[in-house]
């Protein structure tokens, strides 16, 4: 058998040691190093009235991101009330009706394609199915293509966390002579609840942030949101980028660093309290 | 009493199924609506859509060639960067005490929680004069990188590299995460009977790790390559969108998803057909992408990345 030298060997390792640290210690400098900058250029010009005022074109005295603001908030929520419900009930009949493996098996390879799709074609189906039947730009169409990427996320993690759940709380509900929504609904998901409320919270904290399904579906608008159901409807996402690309002006970067500040303010810190509230727990066995 | 419950029950369940079978209808609602829109497009091309790299809305002659290998170039130049670190990061991150480990890894992870525009920007303002200033000087002027194909001499900062570089830092998270649970699930007794025999960490990781967990981490890699192919804000800030045939890693060009964001909102008849048609074959590519995935993460039952 071939011998090869100790120190040589040791010395790669050593290598391989130090190329690991450096590479995690690079990511977390990038991590860093993005929010700090972020941090450094949007912190001067993010004053109280630059969040409640109305987005202007340049060279109006006014300028604010309060719009945007309130019309990101507005199109998540919708997305919530649209995804939500139906994307819980999708994870319940993933982990609780087993007795249909093959839709069941169609219905994750499904969910993952959904998963891996890139946003940017989820704005495009959006845009055909609303905003071209009705005609107009919504803040509504916005919300449907944010749920449509909230689902499968949130399905997904419904399922995993119901199956965590141990079998024998399921017998035990079953065996008291409850029905099985019964079952389900008081017994299996109350005791999965913090998992539950994780995933979607933190499903909430990514779709928040994205701006390639709301090129075409919510666009934007100066104006405050006064109709949720028939007006483009302005987003922070979307005024970073008309802001950072289309504008040749030193104070729309400003402000578009601003935004971007409290965007990723307001996604950061759902995601870090998220994690640390309801920290991963384990269920039984 | 008995029978309205039954009823209750029985309906539950119908909800149920017909909520789960939503998934399905929207997957096919998107192959459906992408093809009826483009359907314009295949007509007047057919084949030669793929082949054409002519983009030119004032004569209506459209060819995907350019943007599917802008796509391809920029997706490669992310995996190159970021798979070495993600393995050794998730080496690092799966030997590490168990409090370094989750603080660490909840690091990595706030990589992919950070939202895509923001990279754009960050691209936008602080990574392209970097490039334009120091990085590329440095490749092309000292090191004579120029002399290799497809590297330009000229450069202006902004084109696939740098493209290619944002969405390396934007795909380690993922890739990473699935790593993590591929070196985790090594079974104690193989690393053991290795270090037993004497083998150095390198070669536990080489011969073990690597080999026992190859599926796993070609599955973490088809799910980074999806994630890169259809990024499109923080592609779309530093590509520098020009519809033309890329000769070098250093020129400007346009993918699949920043040629959909930047054309579609001007675009009617015949050049939004052919934009849909794009959206088409980037959703096929990433179908592709999530079969093998599929394939290989299910043949270790790593979690995927979140």
């Amino acid at each position: 058998m071939k011998q090869r030298s100790l120190l040589l060997r040791k010395i790669k390792n050593h290598l391989l040691t130090a190329f690991s640290v450096s590479a995690i210690f690079f990511a977390v400098a990038i991590m860093l190093w993005v929010i700090w900058t972020v941090i450094c250029h949007g912190k001067d010009a993010l004053t109280p009235s630059l969040l409640v005022n109305c987005s202007a074109p340049y060279g109006s005295m006014a300028y604010g991101i309060g719009n945007a603001i309130l019309g990101t908030m507005l199109i998540t929520l919708g997305a919530a009330i649209i995804a939500i419900p139906p994307a819980l009930l999708a994870g319940i009949f993933l982990a609780e009706y087993t007795e249909f493996p093959r839709l069941a098996g169609a219905i994750s390879f499904a969910a993952n394609v959904l998963m891996g799709m890139p946003s940017i074609l989820v704005g495009l189906f959006v845009y055909t199915i609303i905003v071209v039947p009705t005609g107009k730009f919504s803040g509504f169409a916005g919300s449907v293509a944010l749920a449509i990427l909230m689902f499968p996320v949130i399905m997904r993690t419904t399922e995993n966390m119901l199956s965590m759940v141990p079998n024998t709380l399921r017998e035990s509900a079953l065996a008291l002579g409850m029905t099985r929504m019964r079952a389900t609904l008081y017994i299996v998901c109350r005791s999965a609840k913090n998992g539950l409320l994780t995933g979607i919270l933190l499903a909430l904290s990514r779709v928040s942030g994205e701006t390639a399904p709301l090129l075409f579906t919510a666009m934007f608008a100066d104006s405050f949101p006064t109709s949720y159901f028939t007006q483009p409807t302005a987003s922070l996402p979307i005024l970073i980028t008309e802001y950072a690309t289309n504008s040749p002006f030193e104070v729309m970067h400003q402000i578009g660093w601003s935004a971007a500040l409290v965007v990723m303010l307001l996604v950061l810190m759902t995601n870090i309290s998220t994690r640390i509230f309801f920290r991963e727990k384990k269920y039984g066995n | 009493m008995k029978i309205s419950m039954m009823k209750t029950d029985s309906c539950f369940k119908g909800i149920c199924w017909f909520c789960g079978s939503l998934v399905l209808l929207l997957t096919a609602g998107f192959f459906i609506q992408l093809l009826l829109a483009s359907t314009d497009a295949w007509k007047e091309f057919g084949w030669r859509f793929f082949i054409s790299s002519e983009w030119n809305p004032a004569a209506e002659k459209f060819g995907a060639l350019p943007s599917i290998v802008s796509t391809l170039i920029t997706t490669a130049i992310a995996l190159i960067f970021a798979l070495p670190l993600a393995f050794a990061a998730a080496l690092f991150i799966a030997d590490a005490p168990p409090l370094t480990s989750s603080i660490l890894g909840h690091a990595v992870d706030m990589l992919a929680a950070i939202p895509s525009v923001i990279y754009g920007m960050w691209g936008l303002f602080i990574l392209a004069p970097l490039m334009q200033k120091y990085v590329q000087p440095f490749m092309v002027n000292t090191l004579h990188m120029d002399k290799l194909p497809f590297v330009n001499s000229t450069y202006n900062g902004f084109g696939l590299f740098t493209a290619g570089l944002i969405l390396a830092v934007m795909i380690l998270p993922y890739i990473c995460a699935v790593l993590r649970d591929v070196v985790k699930m090594t079974p104690a007794v193989l690393k053991e009977a290795a270090y037993g025999i004497g083998c150095t960490k390198l070669e536990a990781a080489k011969d073990i790790i690597l080999r026992y967990g190859i599926r796993g981490i070609l599955g973490g890699i088809l799910i980074g390559l999806g994630r890169a192919l259809g990024e499109t804000m923080a592609v779309l800030f530093v590509i520098g969108n020009i519809m033309n045939m890329p000769k070098g890693i250093f020129d400007s060009a346009s993918t699949i998803s920043s040629t959909l964001a930047s054309n579609f909102a001007e675009a009617d008849g015949l050049q939004r057909s052919a934009l849909f048609a794009l959206g088409l074959i980037l959703l096929a590519m990433c179908l592709c992408i999530q079969l093998l995935s599929q394939y290989f993460i299910h043949a270790t039952k790593a979690k995927r990345g979140e």
